[in-house]
């Protein structure tokens, strides 16, 4: 964290960072302040726990997955102001990228097996649901918006999009949201939600730049271009990947 | 008791058909010329006489430790067959590694002979964490060794919470003839092991210089386990392992019987510690040094030591046993290969990366020796690498040591390394194919020099054998 005397220019908040940081995600929040700093952009990364409140002025949000005890805590803390917070932030323009876990508890409610459901903040118009089957395996999603994205799932929860809700985009390889409607993620102004590990930013370079300029926009104001940098070892990390999971479907 | 005597044994039919079926099968997989067949015997033998493996193990007069744990099982149970041959007893041990429950059947049978006789008179039998309760259910052992949970290949175990959801019922049904030892310093396991009906013996560390400053990010477990506050360290070993405590309830590590301090770590060759022991009445210090390095070994020497002391093997035994004790296959070996000195490390999750890391800088404070990490992603390796993500190799962007990729998944690495701060000209991405990658990285080091291979349990396996297959020579550990 840097010093209060001096602003930041960029805000990223890592929600629970302490208790949903499975599965390499944190991987995400490396991506995000190195890329920036590598354009002379300064990033101070702000972890918030239970019982902390949302700062004003936060720019990215990260949001990771957890294991299930963790879960149930997250959910309790997220509704109420806090929960509202994230909301006001993502309508006035913040970035968001939500993973797993995280994703689930941003939608409507996730409905584990033989509990109570554990109600979201109804950011992304999506419900999950507990499923039977684990979905494991490299995924790859064609998308409009940041073109193929390559990553890794492993999840038992199911999601369903409701009638508002854009999908992040669509799985060519893996199963995706539910593994019906070849569906994979959301999508709401700046924020994403998927089930996408990897860690999914270093090797989608375009998303995580995609995210800063989203961020910096917020702070700034202005739809300044971020400098473009030498994205080659990302490049051939993401085409590997995508070459081993066609190898592996 | 003797086990050599043949007429000890009540004949059982049902068990000789299904021993002599499992050797069948085996000699089968040999003549064929195919490696890796360790688990069809176990399973043929399983299907003739599901009782074969509880037969065995109930005819091995000093009985059975079964050891579990994330990291260091295969060079745990090594160190613990070794101590109890030194004691003079003639363990019986899935010594290849071979942990599932096909697997632990296979190397039973296959050391046994077909009258039943099991072939030896104590058993070691490495667990696989997923395969522990249906061996607990099938052994019962005289001494359990709970050596740690770090979160491992979450696509074939799950998350912590779940492995020890599994276990805790098995545990729970042990009676007092079972003695758990377990580390105390893992507060999951010491969770899993309050008021259960076994005796139960703890270690842990009271160490003052290899103390970690902060959790590290591929740490589990850091909720207490009665109230759920975050648990908070007076002392931080190896990821979640030390002496913890909970802020907010009067939950703490609890007293430990077998106390490892004084860790002296020499380089990545041995490590020298002190034990203090009161498992047994001849409490006192005891000088140990064993040639594994890193303070994550000394955790598995520690372990070591209080087995031995739950099998009533004497100290001096225990001590000139581990002296002469020599690092399991691939763990960390060392080999001369084209006037080099290569050192092979595997790494196979966050903590155990996150320790060959610390061992390989702790002395200089950055990466001084040329090093290749090589990264595989198939089943052994675990599919998904993220978990390269939770390792901290922001701890190699100091130092000028250059560092090279390879394996399949060799691009990932480089990119990994690219976000760790490491420069671009310290930075070599090398094909995936291993044949050609060696070399590369060998004309990276100087004539008479030396390197480090880093390699996930499949790389391991290939790497060993192109230089094996390309002469070079394995150095033995200086005692």
């Amino acid at each position: 964290m840097t010093q209060p005397s001096k602003p930041c220019d960029l805000k990223i908040a890592w929600l629970y960072g302490a208790r949903m940081n499975i599965y390499g995600d944190r991987g995400n929040i490396i991506a995000l302040t190195q890329r920036a700093r590598w354009r002379g952009i300064d990033p101070e990364v702000v972890e918030i726990g239970i019982g902390e409140p949302i700062p004003d002025d936060v720019d990215i949000f990260f949001f990771g997955g957890g294991q299930d005890q963790e879960q149930i805590a997250v959910s309790r803390d997220l509704v109420g102001p806090k929960g509202k917070a994230i909301n006001r932030a993502v309508d006035n323009g913040a970035a968001m990228l939500s993973i797993c876990g995280g994703y689930q508890l941003l939608g409507h409610e996730y409905r584990p097996y033989g509990a109570e459901p554990l109600p979201g903040i109804g950011l992304f118009d999506v419900t999950s649901e507990a499923g039977s089957e684990r979905f494991i395996g490299n995924v790859l999603v064609e998308s409009n918006e940041w073109g193929s994205l390559v990553g890794f799932e492993n999840h038992s929860g199911l999601t369903w999009l409701g009638s508002a809700a854009t999908p992040m985009g669509k799985v060519t390889i893996g199963r995706g949201n539910n593994g019906k409607d070849g569906t994979e993620g959301v999508r709401f102004r700046n924020a994403i939600g998927c089930y996408l590990h990897g860690a999914l930013l270093p090797k989608n370079p375009k998303l995580a730049d995609w995210l800063i300029e989203a961020g910096a926009r917020r702070r700034h104001g202005t739809d300044a271009a971020l400098d473009a940098l030498s994205d080659t070892t990302e490049q051939i990390a993401h085409r590997s990947a995508i070459r081993r999971a066609k190898q592996m479907r | 008791m003797t086990t050599n005597d043949r007429r000890a044994f009540r004949p059982d039919p049902r068990l000789s058909a299904a021993l002599l079926l499992a050797k069948g099968v085996a000699r089968g997989i040999q003549v064929a010329g195919r490696g890796g067949g360790t688990s069809a015997p176990g399973m043929v033998a399983d299907r003739v006489d599901v009782g074969l493996l509880t037969k065995l193990t109930d005819r091995l007069a000093h009985g059975v430790v079964t050891v579990a744990g994330t990291n260091g099982k295969t060079t745990t149970s090594r160190m613990i067959a070794d101590l109890l041959e030194a004691g003079g007893m003639k363990p019986v041990h899935n010594r290849s590694g071979s942990n599932l429950v096909r697997g632990v059947i296979s190397a039973f049978a296959s050391q046994a002979r077909l009258n039943g006789d099991p072939g030896g008179d104590a058993g070691v039998i490495e667990a696989d964490e997923a395969a522990l309760p249906e061996l607990l259910e099938r052994v019962s052992p005289r001494a359990l060794l709970l050596n740690n949970l770090f979160r491992d290949q979450l696509d074939r175990y799950g998350e912590l919470d779940t492995i020890a959801r599994k276990w805790r019922p098995a545990i729970e049904r042990l009676g007092p003839e079972t003695t758990i030892v377990v580390n105390a310093d893992d507060p999951t396991l010491a969770a899993l092991t309050t008021g259960v009906a076994a005796r139960v013996v703890r270690f842990g560390f009271n160490e003052e210089r290899h103390r970690l400053e902060s959790l590290s990010h591929a740490s589990d477990a850091a909720a207490c386990r009665v109230c759920g506050a975050d648990l908070a360290w007076h002392a931080l070993y190896v990821s979640h392992l030390g002496d913890w405590y909970c802020p907010s309830c009067d939950n703490r590590r609890p007293d430990l019987d077998a106390i490892g301090l004084d860790i002296q770590l020499n380089g990545v060759e041995s490590l020298d510690m002190t034990v203090r022991d009161t498992i047994r009445d001849t409490d006192g210090d005891h000088a140990i040094h064993v040639g594994v390095p890193g303070v994550y070994n000394a955790y598995n020497v520690l372990a070591a030591v209080a087995v031995g002391r739950v099998m009533d093997v004497p100290m001096p035994t225990i001590i000139a046993s581990m002296a002469a004790f020599r690092s399991a296959f691939g763990r960390i070996e060392r080999v001369t290969y084209r006037d080099r000195t290569l050192t092979l490390a595997l790494v196979k999750n966050p903590v155990g990366f996150n320790e060959v890391l610390r061992m390989l800088t702790v002395a200089t404070g950055g990466l001084e020796v040329p090093t290749l990490i090589a990264i595989n992603d198939l089943h052994a390796d675990g599919r998904d690498v993220s978990w390269l993500w939770d390792v901290d190799f922001e701890l190699l962007a100091d130092g000028d040591g250059k560092l090279a990729t390879t394996g399949i998944r060799g691009a990932d690495m480089a990119n990994r390394l690219k976000y760790a701060g490491v420069a671009e000209d310290r930075l070599t991405p090398l094909p995936e194919e291993f044949e050609s990658s060696l070399d590369a990285f060998v004309e990276q080091i100087s004539a008479g020099g030396s390197g480090y291979i880093l390699p996930t349990y499949t790389a391991m396996l290939r790497i060993r054998k192109i230089l094996a297959d390309r002469g070079a020579v394995e150095s033995f550990w200086k005692q």
